[in-house]
């Protein structure tokens, strides 16, 4: 590892959650100017993962820390292989490594709320890792490899190649960030049919942490989405901001204007998708460019 | 060390072959003579460790001496004769079985293959200087996996079938007649592994049919022989296949040894093209590929420890051995492809289905099936890497399945039960055995374990192949591996919600000895699997396809050792620095009030409601029975289409 990429990497741990908490906060913003409210201010999200780190730790078992503990870090540790240039296929295997504490986290509780909220998250899982797995299977016919540094040291940008992996990868956003129509798992209003799903038993620096690192979380996957448009030419990191920024408005969009659905058409949905616009894209990958 | 080396090294091979082949079959006779359990039982373990010990020096000195490609055996009249009058004994009572069952038509696949190879023997074309037996890394790899998982899995059924006769006592006690059949099967798998000579190939086979069919039937009841003549003619069928294979093989390809076929498949030789599919075929009904999924699945009938043998360390393993053989000659032809498809195919649709499964020890057969499928799919792509994933895939597979049979038979014991719904909380009521489960499933599915990387693997060569149909199978298929894996694993580590009684662990001790063994070798693989690629699988490969490739590029080696590093050590050190972390524990929100603890509330009406907490299983929506009947047919046809594109495209 040289020095460039040790600075990509320690830029990730410390930045990331400043930049996914503030995305946050600007989410709540425009979420509350969408609802005709007038919202919290910008910087809420920080002052709120502070105040629970202030309170004393309350759970119902107290296993569940150190399974969050273990989401963090290999969350951390996804992020950092993405802005490490490592293989992108390696990165989502640790990111579904990372789930997987998470689910058992909830359920370690055997709480009723916090199990029904953590079998939907199963079944979200079931929705959207055709789709990651089949991106990275995209970039590497556009690109001729994994590994996310060469990908963004080639020549034209992926998207080129890849229209169809992208419209999936950002339909699947939505179901990863747990926004709606896909937020079965939890529940951004306690009083609904299954509380607050997967994060009810979560409190103080647990639920902390799961914050956090939903935070370091976003970042990773807005950088996945980034990584479709980026390529040599330094102005594509520019568009590709502006890619990110134009997404994650979309997903806040979404999220506002459509009711939550049943798992059934979220895993239909999005299998539908999956296969139409990855596949279809794979196909021509495949059988037109063939390298 | 000096005995290993040179020509002493030749003789020491000709010795320990024989002994591996026949010591089993010697204590097979032994078992059904011995007719006092402690006895018998002593005799077992001494041969188990017998067969482990000699299995290892063999591997060990093999590997020591060099890792030459040995050929032996050249002059084997008598042998020849011996197998082929085995044989004939061998449908003899296939067919005796088959009348007595009222299952005429199935003798016929038994007679028929026996024929013809008696004719083959007898009047076909004589080969000369060919060698009956090789060894070669392959070969020596399958040795160990039969020797030792094998061997641990005799000494774990001496304590299992002592206590499930104990429980079972409407079953006749014929524990005799089951080790005999057990080590039968170890004699039949290390002559299958180690044969390269068609005919002994197809004895072997044969016998592990017949093995298994004997295992199935064991309890005698209804279902098992039902379950168990479902198993021979399917297994008899794929021998018919394989027999045919030979005798074409023999008059048009002239060979009747496996590599001298291989060989004629790699540079594209038409009289190859037949046998090679028909053989593959063969192995498809073995290694339990839709459409012949059923008769593992039928095979769950039979006690433990004889499940353990058939999804582990023998049976299956023989089709995905033969299929990995076969594979530099399957290589990008038709048959390939329909291999790699069947394969993907099972690898999905039987993960589909075993989302629906709650009995324990259904989700490890319909889990075996699938990932066998991932396997095939690997054998019929036919790259180096693909191999490699494969061959890992196996490797990894045959010791955690191992391991979770014997502790899924551990916890019916203590349990009385094998369903998942009733290992809620597992960890708090058997610990020991809840946490060999988890290094078991972990080993199945999640990172840092071989598996994964394993997939990572096989999915990059099916893109290189261009494999489109492959690769969707295999990001769909993942998806829904993960999904009954980790619901069961969720299941092991929730609180109880139990009342009552708590669980007794009743695991006897030679069960517990098989059971950390595996978990042993399943972490020890995990940590040391970097290097095995280097040192072992690696050059497998370049003696498979005759040139090498980098399947693990350095920057991926070393982000794996990092992941494997982080991953055992980040749950561990957590849990130390979380232990100081003062924690106020309160109850669990029910939306009503609790009575006390978090297994029941008080409800709108002042009744006292239990939790019961279950899991999704969809069995309305993707069960069984409503998948089964679909994709059996899906796959017959595209099984039964493709075969004829591709005899007929070679006649």
């Amino acid at each position: 590892m040289d020095y460039k990429t040790s600075i990509f990497v320690v830029c990730y741990i410390l930045f990331a959650p400043l930049i996914g908490g503030l995305l946050q906060g600007i989410d709540r913003k425009i979420s509350a100017r969408m609802q005709r409210r007038v919202g919290p201010p910008l910087l809420q999200p920080f002052y709120d993962v502070i105040k629970l780190f202030k309170k004393q730790v309350i759970a119902v078992t107290p296993s569940q820390g150190f399974l969050l503990l273990t989401y963090f870090v290999l969350m951390v540790l996804t992020g950092a292989m993405f802005f490490a240039g490592s293989d992108i296929l390696l990165c989502f295997f640790v990111l579904s490594t990372a789930a997987t504490f998470l689910y058992f986290a909830a359920v370690v509780s055997s709480s009723p709320y916090a199990t029904v909220g953590s079998m939907r998250e199963l079944i979200q899982m079931l929705a959207y890792e055709p789709a990651v797995l089949l991106t990275c299977v995209g970039f590497y016919l556009a690109e001729g490899t994994f590994n996310v540094d060469e990908i963004v040291r080639s020549d034209t940008s992926a998207i080129r190649y890849l229209p169809g992996f992208f419209v999936a990868f950002v339909f699947i956003l939505t179901i990863k960030m747990r926004k709606s129509p896909f937020d079965t798992s939890t529940s951004h209003h306690m009083h609904q049919e299954i509380v607050k799903g997967i994060t009810t038993e979560m409190g103080a620096q647990n639920l902390a942490l799961f914050q956090i690192t939903e935070w370091y979380e976003t970042v990773f996957l807005m950088g996945v989405v980034g990584l479709f448009v980026i390529n040599s030419n330094p102005i594509s990191i520019v568009v590709a901001i502006a890619v990110v920024l134009a997404v994650y408005f979309l997903e806040i969009l979404i999220d506002n204007s459509s009711a939550r659905v049943k798992w059934n058409l979220m895993v239909k949905s999005s299998w539908l998708v999956t296969i139409f616009a990855a596949g279809v894209n794979l196909l021509v990958l495949m059988l037109v460019y063939k390298r | 060390m000096g005995i290993f080396v040179g020509k002493n090294n030749m003789e020491v091979k000709t010795m320990i072959i024989p002994f591996l082949i026949l010591f089993p079959f010697i204590v097979a006779v032994l078992m059904f003579a011995i007719r006092v359990n402690k006895i018998r039982n002593g005799v077992a373990y001494l041969s188990a460790a017998i067969i482990i010990g000699v299995d290892i020096y063999l591997a060990v000195s093999w590997i020591m001496g060099g890792c030459e490609i040995l050929s032996l055996y050249v002059d084997t009249a008598l042998a020849n004769h011996v197998i082929l009058a085995a044989e004939i004994v061998l449908a003899i009572a296939v067919t005796i079985l088959c009348f007595i069952h009222r299952k005429y038509w199935i003798s016929i696949l038994a007679i028929a293959p026996t024929a013809l190879m008696a004719y083959l023997e007898l009047y076909g074309p004589v080969e000369e200087g060919v060698a009956h037996i090789t060894v070669d890394r392959l070969s020596i790899l399958m040795c160990l996996i039969v020797g030792i998982i094998g061997g641990l899995i005799i000494v774990y059924a001496v304590g299992y079938m002592h206590g499930y006769h104990h429980h079972h006592t409407d079953i006749p006690d014929r524990r005799y007649y089951f080790f005999s059949i057990l080590f039968l099967f170890l004699g039949a798998m290390f002559g299958f592994v180690l044969s390269d000579n068609l005919l002994w190939i197809d004895f072997f086979w044969e016998l592990t049919s017949v093995c298994s069919f004997l295992l199935i039937g064991y309890t005698k009841e209804q279902v098992a022989v039902t379950n168990s003549f479902r198993a021979l003619w399917m297994n008899l069928l794929g021998g018919c296949a394989l027999a045919i294979g030979i005798f074409y093989c023999a008059y048009n390809a002239h060979t009747t040894s496996l590599h001298s076929l291989v060989e004629a498949g790699v540079i594209g030789e038409k009289a190859a093209i037949i046998p090679v599919a028909l053989i593959a075929f063969a192995a498809l009904t073995k290694a339990a590929q839709l459409p012949f999924s059923t008769w593992l699945i039928g095979a769950m009938v039979a006690p433990t420890p004889s499940s353990a043998l058939l999804h582990s360390a023998t049976m299956v393993k023989a089709g995905i051995y033969i299929l990995f053989r076969l594979s530099p000659a399957m290589s990008g032809t038709l048959t390939g492809d329909m291999i790699a498809l069947i394969g993907g195919f099972t690898f999905f649709a039987t993960s589909v289905i075993a989302i629906a499964q709650s009995d324990g020890k259904k989700v490890l057969a319909f889990s075996t099936i699938s990932n066998l499928g991932l396997m095939v799919a690997c054998a019929g792509v036919g790259r180096p890497e693909t191999i490699w994933a494969g061959v890992f895939l196996m490797i990894f597979h045959a010791i955690s399945k191992s391991l979770l049979f014997q502790d899924v038979g551990a916890t019916e014991n203590s349990l009385h039960s094998r369903d998942i719904e009733d290992m809620h909380g597992l960890l708090y009521l058997l610990p020991k055995l809840a946490i060999f489960m988890f290094i078991g499933i972990a080993g199945m599915f999640l990172a840092p374990f071989g598996m994964l990387i394993a997939k990572w693997s096989a999915l990059k060569a099916a893109v290189d192949s261009s494999n489109i149909i492959l690769v969707l199978f295999i990001c769909f298929g993942s998806a829904t591996t993960a999904f009954y894996w980790t619901k069961w694993m969720g299941k092991i580590i929730s609180h109880s919600h139990m009342t009552g009684e708590p669980f007794k662990d009743i695991t006897k001790k030679n069960e517990m000895i098989s059971l950390v063994v595996h978990a042993v070798l399943m972490i020890l693989l995990c940590l040391l699997f970097p290097v095995l690629t280097k040192v072992y699988v690696g050059p497998l490969l370049t003696e498979m396809f005759g040139y090498s490739t980098d399947v693990l590029p350095t920057n991926i080696l070393i982000m794996l050792v990092i992941i494997i590093l982080l991953v055992f050590a980040v749950p561990f050190l957590a849990y130390i620095y979380n232990k100081n972390v003062k924690t106020n524990v309160k109850l669990s929100y029910m939306n009503g009030i609790n009575v006390g603890d978090n297994k029941a509330f008080i409800d709108s009406f002042g009744d006292e409601k239990k939790l019961w907490l279950s899991n999704y299983y969809f069995h309305i929506l993707i069960g069984q029975r409503k998948l089964m009947a679909p994709v059996r047919l899906i796959a017959t046809a595209l099984l039964i289409v493709m075969m004829i594109m591709i005899i007929g495209g070679a006649m």
